[in-house]
């Protein structure tokens, strides 16, 4: 009897197994952790009107989600903060050839916690002593890192602040900190910074010489590439920027 | 080179988590073996929690007291200015955490197996309870001691999830081995994490080849 028992809870195991397995109507779908609450909406929005279809949501810094994909991980479409991500996709085979899609735009700002008293209006204030941390995405994987050390970089700041910048795996990460007060302030999206109003505060815009934009792409392993490219069509249909433009992205 | 700064990094941390927790755990340990107190299992099953608890919510706990506007962070701020968080030894303490379960355990169990008689021997023969302490039962209970703490050592030298949300990762202050490959891994930067990987590898097969020798079921007459 035990042992009828046991084979009937290795059958549910199993059929438990099976289940959780990728299923016809999946969609996986990789996004940069900016994205994360305005790909959420999307995704919502875009179940309710295709029935049986699971978009599944994967976020976390570009990079981390090319490596992710290079190393096979069955992805749909991916959305990257920058181009040189997508370009790199690219260049090793892992989007669809010449289908990629800008579809939203994004400010690099500084911002500071709620209750900070430092005098931060300038790239040039993130030298003074008293700002001793400030959380920077890892730029080697990290687009927000990446477009963090280009604006120090041409303001020949980088090797001063580059002591001071506790690194971050993600954008998100960098956010938290800040509100969190666990540094003096931090690099991070305008969309960001909308979103922890009550934490953080906006210290300025950081002045850059390339748009940061978001390319969207089907994948060239896509196991629904036809899901895939309408997921895709309604991120840049209205209903899809009507959301994005909600989280203050602006238009590509 | 990045590989072995980070190395020599992990050796100090998991090195100084070890000692703190070598004098806590052994304290700990003896205790919980020898003294009757209500509460003794309860206190044992919440040192023990580091064990069955995620990394993740152990870094949170930590984030929370020892933070900036933690309770004890800020005590620490305003009376020391010390600040724990992204630095190396805001790593050793979340290591000392994690690997706690897996020093005091075993150091409760050797004071336990430790034979009642000899102590009572060294009492008869008027040895003072210091005394009897450093030269008997420690002594008896140290090869079982040792093991848990070289398993508590190689544990700390893995330790990743509480380590990168408490100390987050700066190279060469806080970037331990263990998080540099996470690094290496999500830049694509496969050279670098193969050397790091085998050096890791290398690294807790030593050390888990001596704990080996030294548990008690090799132990020479016993």
């Amino acid at each position: 009897m035990q042992n009828s028992l046991a084979k009937k809870l290795a059958a549910a195991a199993a059929m438990t197994l099976v289940a959780g397995l990728a299923q016809a109507g999946d969609l996986h779908v990789s996004a940069a952790a900016s994205l994360t609450n305005a790909f959420q909406d999307i995704a919502q929005a875009y179940e309710a009107r295709h029935a049986g279809v699971k978009v599944l949501l994967n976020f976390g810094a570009s990079g981390a989600l090319l490596q992710q994909m290079a190393k096979g991980a069955p992805v749909d479409v991916f959305a990257s903060a920058d181009m040189e991500t997508m370009d790199m996709a690219e260049k090793q085979k892992l989007v669809a050839a010449g289908e990629r899609r800008n579809f939203a735009r994004n400010s690099l700002v500084v911002i500071v916690p709620r209750d900070s008293k430092l005098a931060v209006a300038r790239l040039q204030n993130l030298g003074q002593p008293a700002l001793q941390k400030l959380a920077i995405g890892n730029p080697a994987s990290v687009p927000a890192g990446r477009y963090t050390r280009h604006a120090l970089e041409a303001a020949k700041l980088w090797p001063g602040i580059e002591a001071k910048a506790i690194t971050t795996q993600n954008v998100r990460q960098a956010l938290d900190y800040v509100a969190r007060g666990e540094v003096d302030a931090g690099f991070v999206y305008g969309t960001d910074a909308a979103l922890m109003k009550d934490k953080v505060k906006l210290a300025f815009e950081v002045p850059l010489d390339v748009a940061i934009g978001y390319p969207i792409a089907r994948t060239a392993g896509a196991a629904n590439p036809a899901e895939a490219k309408s997921f895709i069509g309604f991120v840049l249909s209205p209903a899809g920027q009507a959301v994005l433009a909600r989280y203050g992205f602006k238009k590509p | 080179m990045n590989a072995w700064s980070a190395l020599a990094l992990s050796l100090k941390v998991a090195g100084c988590a070890t000692l703190i927790d070598i004098v806590l755990g052994v304290a700990v340990g003896f205790l919980l073996a020898r003294k009757r107190f209500p509460g003794r299992e309860l206190l044992d099953t919440l040192l023990t929690l580091p064990m069955v608890m995620p990394p993740t919510v152990l870094g949170y706990y930590l984030l929370v007291l020892v933070g900036r506007h933690g309770w004890l962070g800020a005590w620490l701020q305003d009376s020391f200015g010390i600040n724990l968080i992204f630095t190396w030894q805001g790593a050793v303490i979340a290591a000392a955490v994690v690997i706690f379960p897996l020093v005091f355990k075993p150091a409760r169990a050797a004071f336990e197996a430790v034979d009642g008689q000899l102590e009572q021997a060294a009492r008869v023969l008027g040895i003072s309870e210091a005394a009897l302490f450093f030269r008997v039962t420690l002594p008896l209970a140290w090869r079982g001691i040792l093991a848990g703490v070289l398993l508590g050592f190689a544990r700390a030298l893995g330790e990743f999830g509480a380590t990168l949300m408490v100390a987050g990762s700066i190279p060469g202050r806080t970037q331990t081995l263990s998080i540099a490959v996470y690094e290496a891994v999500q830049a694509g930067q496969d050279d670098t994490a193969n050397l790091m990987v085998l050096l890791t590898s290398f690294v807790c097969v030593a050390v888990l080849l001596t704990a080996g020798r030294l548990a008690p079921g090799r132990l020479a007459g016993r």
